[in-house]
């Protein structure tokens, strides 16, 4: 369990840089204060480097942490539009980011397919992960 | 002859498609039999999806691990993404049947089933492990003389509890795999910084992963590298993209770009086109 030493917010590049205090945000989450975390601008500042992780003295899981976090605040509807444009990526092509024209050229010109062989080669594959995102809840998020 | 299945992701073949053609050049002169992975979706992104729903993060992952299960084949990644997602995926559901069972429940909508025994891979690692530097110094065609930056970036060690392939604080396997071309690998300050575009930030707080890409540019700019050699499609999006605003200009390799030269591909094949920052060899 943390005991606050704070060796996480000492070697986090995100606080150097931002108010995110990752030893803050563990207290927090101790204190079950949900609605401050939820409602923070930090939360959403890890890059989720490890760093804090690998130099945790009490072996905290803290990047599990928060993303038990994060998903606790997305169920209740905090999601930042950049974020649920990514969601809806995945929701509507399989993938994060949306093929352009230009890279499809490119392929080409390098003697690859036009299209990877992957859900953006076959309709059937890509029913298929629609059908388990929605099983999942994730239609919820893309909203 | 090893073989494995090729999980290909979203920003390789829909942005650097150079680093998909490279890969696919580089194993063939190694010996490495590389079988795409048909039908598989985004790994899904680690920092973003499992962030929104852990849920739908492991069944869409466990789809792509199942994928490659029926072929019988280990799944080799060339994105620290892809590898970080899928490697902890699989850790969950290969080692916790209540984990499994309720993927499986998922899987069963769709008339699938993983048995948990996909093991994953990151194509640097199967590199310095099964084909090892001495064999890769044998395939250099043209030997380099550059001094470069290497550029680890985060989950590809990390976490290193779990991972178990380098010191995550001071690791070396990527500067041997760059030297074996002839590349000087350059000391630089902070190396194992991260690049900042991981876990949403670069989505929800872009100037803030800037910030980040500024400090290993500085380290970088400092060690003198020509280039910079990274082992990710995502951290080579960020530093080929937000150079230009911070007033760098230090152009970006993926291993697999710097061994296709090594190992004599034309340059044309290398699909430095879709390179922000030009790549002048």
């Amino acid at each position: 369990m943390c005991f606050q030493c704070g060796t996480c917010t000492a070697g986090c590049p995100s606080g150097r840089r931002t108010s995110y205090r990752v030893r803050k945000l563990m207290r927090l989450a101790q204190l079950g204060q949900k609605d401050e975390i939820v409602n923070s601008e930090e939360l959403w500042e890890c890059s989720t480097c490890y760093t804090c992780v690998e130099r945790c003295p009490r072996a905290v899981p803290i990047v599990d942490v928060i993303v038990a976090l994060r998903n606790i605040a997305v169920s209740e509807g905090h999601i930042y539009d950049n974020h649920k444009k990514t969601a809806q990526n995945l929701y509507r092509i399989g993938h994060t980011v949306p093929v352009k024209s230009d890279i499809t050229e490119l392929r080409k010109s390098l003697g690859l397919p036009d299209n990877p062989p992957t859900v953006l080669s076959n309709k059937k594959a890509l029913e298929e992960v629609d059908i388990i995102l929605k099983a999942a809840g994730f239609d919820k998020i893309v909203g | 002859m090893a073989k494995y299945a090729f999980f290909l992701g979203c920003i390789a073949p829909l942005r650097y498609p150079g680093v998909e053609k490279s890969t696919r050049v580089v194993c063939e002169k190694l010996g490495i039999e590389l079988v795409d992975l048909v039908d598989a979706s985004c790994c899904p992104a680690p920092g973003v999806i499992k962030s929104f729903s852990k849920d739908s993060w492991l069944a869409a992952a466990a789809r792509n691990l199942s994928l490659a299960e029926e072929q019988g084949l280990p799944i080799v990644t060339i994105c620290n993404g892809c590898y970080g997602s899928l490697f902890e995926a699989a850790h969950e559901l290969n080692h916790h049947p209540e984990i499994l069972a309720k993927a499986n429940e998922y899987l069963a909508k769709i008339g699938r089933k993983y048995n948990g025994t996909t093991k994953v891979y990151h194509f640097a690692e199967v590199l310095f492990r099964e084909i090892g530097v001495d064999k890769i110094k044998e395939k250099v065609v043209k030997p380099l003389d550059y001094g470069v930056a290497t550029f680890y970036g985060c989950h590809f060690l990390k976490p290193s509890e779990i991972k178990e392939l380098d010191d995550p604080e001071n690791p070396h396997l990527l500067d041997d795999l760059v030297e074996a071309t002839g590349a000087k690998s350059l000391p630089r300050k902070q190396k194992t910084l991260c690049c900042g575009s991981g876990g949403g930030l670069k989505a929800a707080f872009p100037n803030v992963a800037k910030e980040f890409t500024k400090t290993n540019l500085e380290n970088i700019k400092e060690s003198g590298a020509q280039f910079i050699i990274d082992v990710c499609p995502f951290c080579h999006l960020q530093f080929d993209t937000v150079q230009g605003d911070l007033g760098y200009n230090i152009p970006v390799l993926h291993l697999c770009q710097l061994y296709g030269i090594a190992f004599g591909m034309d340059e044309k094949e290398l699909g430095l086109s879709a390179h922000v920052i030009p790549v002048v060899l």
